[in-house]
């Protein structure tokens, strides 16, 4: 008797099927790296102020130019990648844990234990998570870890909701009952049978939500109420090169750029994993 | 068959009745009682072997879920060698041990993000069947046994065909060692010549290992091959038992013989099929319940219920005018080859 190979969609690997994917993860890839070895890359200090290049537009010294302080803005933005990497991916973290948590709890227990938590969920919907995260600064102060623990906690919510959807429909499957029929203890069917299939739609959630973590906390740095100056912060410094932006427009728009190809890398990266992965949309390909 | 011990399982007029919406009530929140199962008496001794029959809403899987004690009957009693099935399934994890389940749908019983080998490792060291060190060789064993190769181990049920996964399926019931083994269509749905290795396979390792067999199946042909006995299901209530054979020979109970002649043979068109559909369970016909489809129907049939009576040695038929064994040949004769 043969086994019947594995089911493989093409020969061809995931990286050559989609090339928008692949570069895309090149591009988050570099940041990446950017960001770990940003004293090696960057070629200033992000915060060494020069009051003798001000407000230099990209040049062959300042490849992004410099801001109205003279630090030059490329440093700047290599080293504001490590914040917003650090910010999203912790931040996630939080936000995934938490919501695994709270919609295991939820989808497990049932009867009013599961009714308050999900109203509890509902609220922390009802706002969009940077008003979320805005309030949760009001009560945390400022600064990079505060900014990470109110970015976390607002994403709480959406997580916990489809980390609940898909509990109920796993914990209804035949093999769960299966396993209750063997006296498996419960702890271990959780553990064993429902964490597992409940934690990859999970992870393709996570890449997908890491974008969305970054542009809330550069939207809080923005807004003035994140992270502290000299912090290089890519929301800080488009605030910061906002009142410059009719005569040195590039203050604002470095950052920006940085931040905005970052997002659409992220957003191709999850969207590509989730189309790969995701067993609900392999039927339509 | 009746062992000095008690009978493996015993049912003494179990019902179990669900509450559901009234049909035609939308929005209402008054509730009528379904009768899925419906006064069954069945008792199934230590070795033997039994196919329980039926339409689909007969109240086959209700039975089987009241015998794997997933279900507390609504009246009577679920005995297990002599306990009540819920007791004897809360109080340890002796009736899971010796108590296994075959799914209908295999591959929704396994887990599909463990490997063959660690589905079946599951059971070896829920149970400490075998000491942790030999568990890689007992999984070989077990693999072996519903003839599929060892390097299975390493796949994923995704990987496994159909008819292996249910292979697999059987390997896991077998692993804790049971005594008996329930299984749920477990060879429906699959090609003529798997379900000749699985039925094989089957009553191979119910004869080595003394299994007690029930099972849960709509074909005929399968229930004779693999059970001695038979009891037949129609809408909540068993309305025959007895030794197959002699209960596929000679049906005592017009729907048994129906269900004979539905089965199709070479050569021959196929049978006039029952009139009408099964009834719903909500909406019994005054009676005997089949008196609505009987071909045999008479007076007395609308106004008395007839219970499960003995017929004969070994049988016992619930019908107020079974066929007699002449006719009964008769009838059964003409749709035979």
């Amino acid at each position: 008797m043969t086994l019947v190979e594995p089911a493989r969609r093409g020969a061809r690997s995931i990286f050559l099927r989609r090339p928008f994917f692949t570069l895309a993860l090149l591009v988050a890839v570099g940041y990446v790296l950017a960001a770990i070895f940003a004293p090696l890359v960057a070629p200033y200090d992000p915060v060494a102020q020069d009051f003798n290049a001000m407000m230099q537009a990209p040049s062959g010294a300042h490849l992004m130019g410099t801001d109205s302080y003279g630090q030059d803005i490329l440093s700047r933005v290599i080293f504001g990648a490590r914040y917003a990497l650090i910010i999203g991916f912790f931040a996630v973290a939080i936000g995934a844990i938490g919501g695994l948590i709270v919609g295991l709890a939820a989808g497990l227990s049932g009867g009013w234990v599961e009714w308050a938590l999900m109203r509890l969920i509902d609220s922390i919907l009802a706002l969009p998570s940077l008003i979320l995260a805005v309030a949760f600064i009001a009560i945390l102060g400022q600064g990079v870890d505060k900014v990470v623990i109110a970015v976390g906690l607002s994403m709480i919510g959406p997580f916990a909701r489809t980390v609940r959807a898909d509990v109920l429909q796993v914990r209804v499957q035949l093999f769960v009952e299966a396993a209750g029929l063997m006296a498996i203890p419960r702890a271990v069917i959780i553990w064993r049978h429902i964490l597992p299939n409940v934690i990859y739609p999970l992870a393709v959630q996570v890449t997908i939500r890491i974008s969305e973590a970054i542009l809330v906390s550069s939207s809080l740095s923005f807004l003035g109420i994140g992270v502290t100056p000299p912090t290089p912060d890519w929301g800080l410094m488009i605030a910061e090169g906002r009142a410059f932006v009719s005569f040195a427009a590039w203050m604002s728009a470095m950052p920006g750029f940085a931040l905005a190809l970052l997002l659409i890398a992220l957003s191709i990266v999850g969207d590509g994993i989730r189309e790969e992965f995701d067993p609900k949309l392999k039927g339509k390909a | 068959m009746q062992n000095a011990e008690r009978p493996v399982f015993e049912l003494v007029d179990v019902e179990k009745v669900f509450q559901v919406r009234k049909p035609g009530q939308r929005f209402g929140r008054q509730t009528v009682g379904l009768h899925a199962l419906d006064g069954v008496r069945l008792s199934v001794g230590q070795g033997a072997s039994l196919a329980l029959v039926g339409e689909s809403g007969s109240g086959k899987s209700t039975l089987l879920r009241v015998l794997l004690g997933l279900d507390a009957p609504t009246n009577g009693q679920a005995l297990y060698r002599g306990r009540a099935i819920r007791e004897a399934r809360a109080g340890g994890s002796d009736f899971a041990r010796d108590v296994a389940m075959v799914y209908q749908d295999a591959r929704g019983s396994l887990n599909p993000r463990m490997t063959i080998g660690a589905l079946l490792a599951e059971p070896l060291r829920r149970f400490a069947v075998v000491p942790e060190a030999q568990i890689g060789a007992r999984v070989e064993q077990l693999l072996t046994r519903v003839g599929l190769p060892a390097d299975a181990a390493a796949r994923y049920p995704a990987a496994l065909s159909g008819g292996q996964v249910r292979r697999v399926a059987i390997a896991r019931a077998l692993a804790s060692e049971p005594s008996v083994l329930v299984a749920d269509e477990a060879v429906s749905g699959l090609d003529v010549s798997t379900q000749a290795q699985l039925l094989s396979l089957l009553r191979r390792l119910q004869q080595e290992m003394g299994l007690t067999l029930v099972f849960i199946t709509h074909d005929l042909g399968v229930a004779s091959y693999l059970c001695e006995n038979i009891a037949i299901m129609y809408l909540g209530r068993i309305v025959e038992t007895g030794p197959t054979d002699a209960v596929l020979a000679a049906p005592a109970h017009p729907y048994t013989a129906a269900l004979r002649a539905a089965a199709p043979s070479f050569f021959q068109p196929i049978a006039e099929p029952l009139p009408g559909e099964i009834p719903s369970p909500l909406d019994l016909p005054a009676g005997c319940r089949f008196s609505g489809r009987c071909p045999r129907v008479q007076g007395d049939c609308h106004a008395s219920d007839p219970y499960l009576a003995r017929a004969g040695e070994g049988r016992s038929v619930a019908c107020l005018h079974p066929l007699a064994s002449p006719q009964a040949s008769a009838l059964a004769g003409t749709f035979q080859d």
